[in-house]
């Protein structure tokens, strides 16, 4: 009795009962694919949101105003703390101290404002003063119109660029450049319509409007400090040298004496990367383990149909018994029909999670993790032979005597 | 001569204490190669027990049980289905062919699982089933064959593997009266090629083919003897 004998009686015991084994199979087919699918979603989503990180680009640097840390001595500091000005980012662009900062700009934001257009108003969520190299460092390209200049910010000309999102709730489908909106009582004339950013996740990275420093610190936001300075380093893999003048630049300015007193603080976007990224770790195993879940419930599944099937062939198997077949043989016989079975299974789900994958789930683009891929499959294997083992060792111990009775 | 079947003072005992019941009580028989030997007795005299015990298919209480020359009751449960597949073939009254497969690969099973190489298993099950009249049967699945087709089938199977013994227990049970008659003429014709026969019936007719018959009553053998006419 050799093993391909044995494979042969299971795969004959299978088709005989094709429907049985078909919602069985389904069964893992679900499991195996529902995780490779559920991973690829995680995966993609994570990926997405690193790209849109990365689309601010990865070699600006923020400074902010406040100590490192958080807590109460934290927030004690704060009293202390010098603002953030546009003298200290005219400081920042300096070829000699700075060599690997390519530029810098002032961002002095103002909350709350609300602009109009005749009936039509719009509340963008970010505000900014600032100068025109923010463009570039924060990867704000003008899709239409133009950016303001070096000359507007001078003058302090109330000249805006605006988001597709304000741009749309004031304007509709209408060209708003040359347009002027109102906001906060103060007109601003509409130069430009920057470039589409879409969602961060967390807020409409559309709904925005940019105009000079001066104009809106003479408006809106008053000269104490600037919200942040925005610094663009010469490239990513200098980020870290930049980092360092900036903080040569700027201790003896704020009179920081040590990395404990320093009242302000860098964020670069590489951290931020980081945070998400682990973030979308945790979200990606969660959904990987209610995935693993349905292909538990999988493999319990063959276990039940195992049962059932030992159970309904108890006669065959008293019949196989009688003309002498060994408990190996018989035994053999109903592993390979579950091992089959999951393997049939794991190989459709595998299929069904490439092609899932394929399609745009809830606004993410899976991206299939290859690991899970041979996980789901090694695992599906392993459960029927695992759930498998003990209807099958049923089976082969029942006495034949007893068996032949069993209608 | 050997003798096929050597039961010695054999004792089957199901329960225990006041609940006991002796389904064999003290049983010896011995069989030897070639007799055609038909068991009879009412329901509950032991006769099915006593098939089951000389098919190997169940252990005994008490005595010893030698099947052409071995000795039955101290094998494991692998040399035992080596016993069943190698020098017994069952029929049974209810057929027992394996659902949803063809009367050929039934026929083949046994060998199958003797490890006998596909081309030598093909050859000689297509040779059983013609002896038993099927040639023209051997890719139909048991539900459809008629029932004496089916037992012709099951035949077939017993013979394939050669066995020391053919045990049929109510083998036309389940059979008209024409499969009844085909059955038995071709057990006569097994008989003569030489190899043992024990059939387990309660029809007067059926046991009259046989050379020897047995009587049982409340699990002990009550009659023993040679069946004149065909003797003669």
């Amino acid at each position: 009795m050799n093993i391909f004998e044995i494979i042969r009686f299971a795969i004959r015991g299978l088709i005989a009962n094709g429907l049985r084994s078909a919602l069985t199979t389904l069964g893992i087919l679900i499991g195996v694919g529902s995780v490779i699918v559920l991973t690829a979603v995680g995966n993609g989503s994570s990926k997405a949101i690193s790209s849109s990180i990365e689309k601010l680009g990865t070699n600006t640097i923020t400074v902010q105003r406040g100590g490192g840390g958080f807590g109460p001595s934290a927030r004690n500091r704060q009293g202390a703390t010098k603002p953030l000005t546009v003298a200290d980012t005219i400081a920042l662009v300096d070829p000699v101290m700075a060599p690997h900062i390519k530029q810098a700009a002032p961002v002095a934001n103002a909350s709350g404002v609300t602009c109009t257009n005749g009936a039509e108003s719009s509340s963008p969520s970010t505000f900014s003063g600032t100068w025109p190299a923010y463009f570039e460092a924060s990867n704000t390209p003008v899709h239409i119109g133009t950016y303001f200049t070096n000359d507007d910010v001078t003058e302090g000309r109330r000249v805006a660029v605006i988001g597709k999102t304000t741009a749309t709730e004031l304007f509709g489908t209408d060209s708003p450049i040359s347009k002027v909106v109102q906001c906060g009582g103060i007109p601003f004339t509409v130069v430009g319509v920057a470039d589409t950013k879409g969602s961060n996740g967390f807020q409409d990275g559309d709904s925005l409007l940019i105009a000079p420093v001066t104009a809106v610190q003479r408006t809106l936001t008053g000269y104490q400090s600037l919200s942040s300075i925005i610094v663009q380093a010469k490239s990513a893999a200098v980020q870290d040298l930049a980092q360092n003048e900036i903080q040569a630049i700027l201790d003896p300015r704020h009179l920081v004496k040590s990395d404990a007193t320093r009242d302000y603080r860098l964020l670069n976007q590489a951290s931020l990367l980081q945070t998400t990224t682990d973030t979308n770790q945790v979200f990606t195993v969660l959904l990987a383990a209610v995935a693993a879940i349905s292909l538990l419930v999988g493999g319990i599944g063959i276990t039940n149909i195992m049962l059932v099937t030992v159970v309904e062939r108890t006669r065959e198997i008293g019949i196989r018994k009688a003309i002498g077949a060994p408990r190996s043989a018989i035994l053999g016989q109903f592993l390979i029909e579950a091992t089959i079975l999951s393997l049939l299974g794991g190989v459709l789900g595998v299929i069904a999670g490439f092609v899932g994958s394929h399609f745009t789930i809830v606004g993410v683009k899976p991206v299939i993790v290859p690991s899970s891929v041979f996980l789901a499959f090694g695992v599906s294997v392993l459960i029927g032979l695992f759930f498998g083992g003990y209807p099958a060792s049923r089976a082969a111990s029942l006495r034949p005597i007893e068996a032949l009775r069993h209608e | 001569m050997t003798a096929v079947i050597d039961v010695r003072n054999v004792i089957k005992r199901y329960g225990v204490g006041d609940a006991a019941i002796f389904a064999l009580n003290d049983v010896s028989l011995s069989i030897e190669q070639g007799e055609y030997v038909a068991i009879m007795g009412p329901s509950g005299s032991g006769k099915s027990t006593l098939m089951n015990i000389m098919g190997a298919l169940d252990n005994v209480t008490a005595g010893e049980y030698f099947l052409d020359g071995i000795d039955v009751s101290s094998l494991g449960e692998n040399e035992l289905s080596i016993v069943r597949g190698r020098k017994i073939g069952f029929i049974f009254q209810s057929f027992n062919l394996v659902p949803r497969t063809s009367a050929l690969a039934n026929v083949e099973l046994p060998l199958a699982y003797q490890g006998i190489k596909l081309k030598e298993r093909r050859m000689r099950a297509l040779k059983a089933l013609d002896l038993v009249g099927l040639s023209d049967r051997v890719n139909h699945e048991p539900t459809e064959l008629s029932g004496g087709q089916q037992q012709r089938a099951a035949v077939a199977r017993a013979l394939v593997t050669r066995p020391a013994l053919l045990l049929a227990d109510e083998p036309t049970g389940a059979l008209d009266s024409k499969s009844t008659e085909d059955l038995l003429d071709l057990f006569d014709q097994i008989n003569e090629a030489g190899r043992t026969v024990v059939v387990i019936t309660h029809e007067n007719d059926v046991a009259a083919r046989a050379k020897r018959i047995i009587r049982m009553r409340d699990g002990k053998i009550i009659e023993d003897v040679l069946n004149a006419k065909k003797i003669a």
